[in-house]
């Protein structure tokens, strides 16, 4: 698929498990399933933001999808060309399409190329830069690694021209992160998933480290940045007011599942999933009057751990409408209407 | 009487780098019943505060200045043994962070029972007992059973409740949470929010929360205190700081937070980055920053002025937009009065070079009296309007800067003007406040 059109997805994921063997006993392990059978994908230019509590796998899911973690299962298509690791051994073809023409074989992205279109921005601004390097080894790291300069003194206009562009001091080069505050420190951290040129980039709560006043000046240049180089996001927060303002599409994951998947206006006014529901009357809104009118639907309990998830939907044991249908099997993730996907048996009842 | 009452508190911790100014004349009443919000970014002096009326300061810090009155009682300086029976007493704190809050060596039961053997003179068994009621009041399933349970056996939304069991175990007046929700899940914190609203509302103590989540002040608070850089900047109503913000940080801090409203557009962040401590500058902490600052911001740290009974603020702006008020009527007043304002061209230039320049004021410059026509035209007009015109046209002299100084000396002298929107003075009748 040649992924011109501007309605072809950038990145594709396709029934993406990431499973961690957890010791649960002598000689006994047992997979934690972090991320369970989970699709979507990403159009050009655009941001889907992928929210849920702790624990939850939306940061496993980032991770996997850069193969930051070796997929259990399932495949990432990036721009129509399946991503496999050298000594990747998942069986692509079993997630073919027939758009595809039925094999992913022949088509095939080597990791070392994708690693030159996708980056990651990660959420600790205090642990993600290493305190020994100077700011430009740190974002001169990834140019580097891909061998993208010829010399030392292209590699020296690299490094300025990215910092001038997050808005940092070209004097503030040769210095160290410590001496850096946590939101320049986040802009170091940009810069350097700038630095080779990427299309899609991974943002991993990349401000909730932040002041409030702070947070504000990042998000502002993730948006600028989106439309100054096309970039793609997949913004990965728990703050939902953040990932309402800077998302187009929001996802929302619970236990490795994925229960609900919308543009970010719809998701907000009409969510369909009982979980979404709750989890966004759960968001405080900065405003007394509506705060204090604000009825929440009150989730009972903690999720549960995720080595031993409930039968059927996970989300069923804290889910007021769950019927003995929920525990007997996993509801699909589809369609329901358009752009708009729930996991949920009984999304046509509760929604009447 | 307020329950407390924080007066002008200045603590300041003395490091080898020099004196880190944390909190700079923090002033707030807390009454019993109430939920006070304190809000800022990290380094604004909120947890100061807090350590502060507990005592719980890190050794390097010290309450240089200032008064702390819980219950008519001096609390700074008072000494351990007083201080020992208020914390978890009369006071208590819930932290931040339930993972390190509890001792894990040590099961839950044992962690509970402490205070209420310390405080009370229930016995073992007494206290076994009260320990399980109070997890049974935050609703924790088979208390008995998690009695003897270590905390990691606990979720972070669990160990959070039991912090609060611990911190309500003795009944205290005051119940200060320190972000006692940033480190949980949405649905988590508003497990937690809810509870610790049907507590405060059937034991009827007051909270102090300390947040840099409006979402969550919106929510909780009745009133609010915004700190910057450890001085207070505004207090108020939630309303009032939400609908009617009068400190420009304040009116930052609220532009800055994303809402359903900013979708598509860009947010507008506080431009620059928090201030050093060690080095504070004369003038208002937040003027670097402030987009409206005037001269005067950053020569001299504004006062703090009464906007209503319950809303005060320290921003140069609200003297300005007050003073111009102020202004016209005294001109009107004096007008009235037969006064003549020939001397207005001089009048203009000291307010120039004053700092607050020409920009505040064209028409109503004539109004802005200068101190020597200031005095001239309060004898004739005292003359001339008995009352409120007298006093309102003594008021002019807010606006030029020199006459700004002169003011902050009498101002212990003046009482509240007649018009109540305004900390104002009354040359004549002197202090009756």
């Amino acid at each position: 698929m040649a992924a011109q059109g501007n309605d072809a997805p950038l990145v594709e994921v396709r029934h993406l498990k990431e499973y961690f063997p957890v010791n649960t006993g002598f000689f006994k392990t047992t997979p934690l399933k972090a991320v369970d059978d989970v699709s979507f994908s990403i159009k050009r230019g655009e941001t889907l933001g992928l929210v849920g509590e702790s624990g939850c796998g939306k940061t496993t899911v980032g991770r996997t999808i850069l193969h930051l973690y070796e997929p259990t299962d399932g495949v990432v298509v990036y721009d129509g060309k399946a991503v496999v690791g050298p000594k990747e051994k998942v069986d692509i073809d079993k997630f073919a399409t027939p758009a595809d023409g039925g094999s992913l074989k022949g088509n095939i992205l080597s990791l070392n190329e994708y690693r030159t279109k996708t980056t990651m921005v990660f959420q600790d601004p205090y642990s993600s830069l290493n305190p020994r390097m100077t700011v430009s080894d740190i974002i001169a790291e990834p140019l580097d690694v891909h061998k993208m300069c010829a010399n030392a003194q292209e590699r020296e206009e690299r490094v300025l021209e990215l910092m001038n562009r997050v808005g940092l001091n070209s004097e503030h080069a040769s210095r160290y992160a410590h001496e850096f505050s946590g939101g320049q420190r986040q802009r170091i951290g940009i810069a350097r998933s700038l630095a080779v040129n990427p299309e899609f980039i991974v943002c991993d709560e990349p401000v909730s480290a932040l002041d409030v006043s702070i947070q504000a000046q990042v998000i502002n240049m993730f948006d600028e940045l989106q439309e100054e180089m096309g970039l793609t996001y997949l913004f990965i927060a728990h703050d939902l007011l953040v990932v309402r303002h800077i998302s187009d599409r929001i996802a929302v994951m619970y236990l490795g599942k994925m229960v609900e998947l919308a543009d970010a206006a719809e998701i907000y006014d009409r969510p369909l999933h009982p979980y979404s529901k709750s989890l966004l009357s759960a968001v405080p809104i900065p405003d007394p009057k509506i705060a204090r009118a604000n009825k929440r639907i009150p989730l009972q309990g903690d999720i549960p751990s995720p080595l031993n998830a409930p039968s059927g939907c996970p989300f069923r044991t804290r889910c007021q409408y769950a019927t003995e249908a929920c525990a007997a099997s996993m509801p699909e993730f589809k369609e329901v209407e358009k752009g708009h996907f729930v996991a949920c048996h009984r999304t046509a009842d509760i929604n009447a | 009487m307020a329950l407390l009452e924080v007066r002008d508190l200045h603590t300041s911790f003395f490091t080898d780098a020099g004196e880190v100014k944390a909190v700079n004349g923090v002033s707030f009443d807390l009454d019993r019943g109430k939920v006070l919000g304190i809000v800022g970014e990290s380094g604004s002096g909120k947890s100061v505060t807090v350590y502060s009326i507990m005592q719980i300061l890190a050794p390097a810090g010290r309450i240089v200045s200032g008064s702390i009155k819980f219950d008519g009682q001096e609390l700074v300086g008072a000494g351990e043994r007083v201080m020992r029976d208020i914390r978890g007493n009369k006071i208590s704190i819930i932290f931040q962070d339930p993972m390190t809050s509890l001792n894990p060596t040590y099961t839950i039961g044992h962690q509970l029972m402490e205070a209420i053997l310390l405080h009370t003179d229930r016995n073992k068994e007494q206290a076994w007992d009260r320990a399980v009621e109070m997890l049974k009041l935050v609703n924790v399933n088979e208390p008995e059973k998690r009695m003897k349970q270590y905390p990691h056996e606990f979720s972070g939304g669990m160990r959070q409740r039991v912090m609060i069991a611990m911190a309500l175990a003795c009944e205290p007046d005051i119940l200060i949470a320190d972000e006692p929700t940033t480190a949980l899940d949405v649905t988590i914190q508003a497990q937690i929010l809810e509870l610790m609203q049907q507590l405060q509302r059937e034991l009827g103590m007051a909270i102090i929360m300390i947040t840099h989540d409006l979402g969550v002040v919106a929510q909780m608070c009745d009133e609010i205190v915004v700190m910057y850089a450890g001085s207070y900047c505004e207090r108020g109503t939630a309303d009032e700081i939400f609908y009617d913000p009068r400190h420009e940080y304040t009116k930052g801090l609220l532009r800055s937070i994303p809402t359903t409203g900013t979708v598509g557009q860009k947010l507008q962040p506080i431009t620059g980055t928090p201030i050093d401590l060690l080095n504070l500058p004369k003038g208002c902490p937040f003027a670097p920053r402030c987009d409206a600052a005037m001269k005067i911001c950053i020569r001299q740290a504004a006062e703090n002025m009464e906007l209503s009974s319950t809303h005060k603020a320290s921003c140069w702006i609200n003297v300005q937009r007050s003073a111009r008020d102020m202004g016209v009527s005294a001109m009107q007043k004096a007008r009235k009065a037969g006064m003549d304002f020939d001397d207005a061209s001089d009048i203009a230039a000291a307010l120039e070079a004053g700092g607050l320049g020409a920009s505040v004021l064209s028409a109503e410059v004539h109004a802005a009296q200068a101190e020597e026509s200031l005095e001239d035209a309060r004898e004739r007009a005292a003359k001339d309007v008995q009352g409120t015109g007298a006093d309102n046209l003594a008021d002019g002299d807010i606006i030029g800067d020199a006459a700004l100084l002169h003011s902050r000396e009498k101002s212990n002298s003046f009482s509240s003007s007649p018009n109540p929107t305004v900390h104002s003075k009354k040359p004549k009748k002197g202090g009756n406040r």
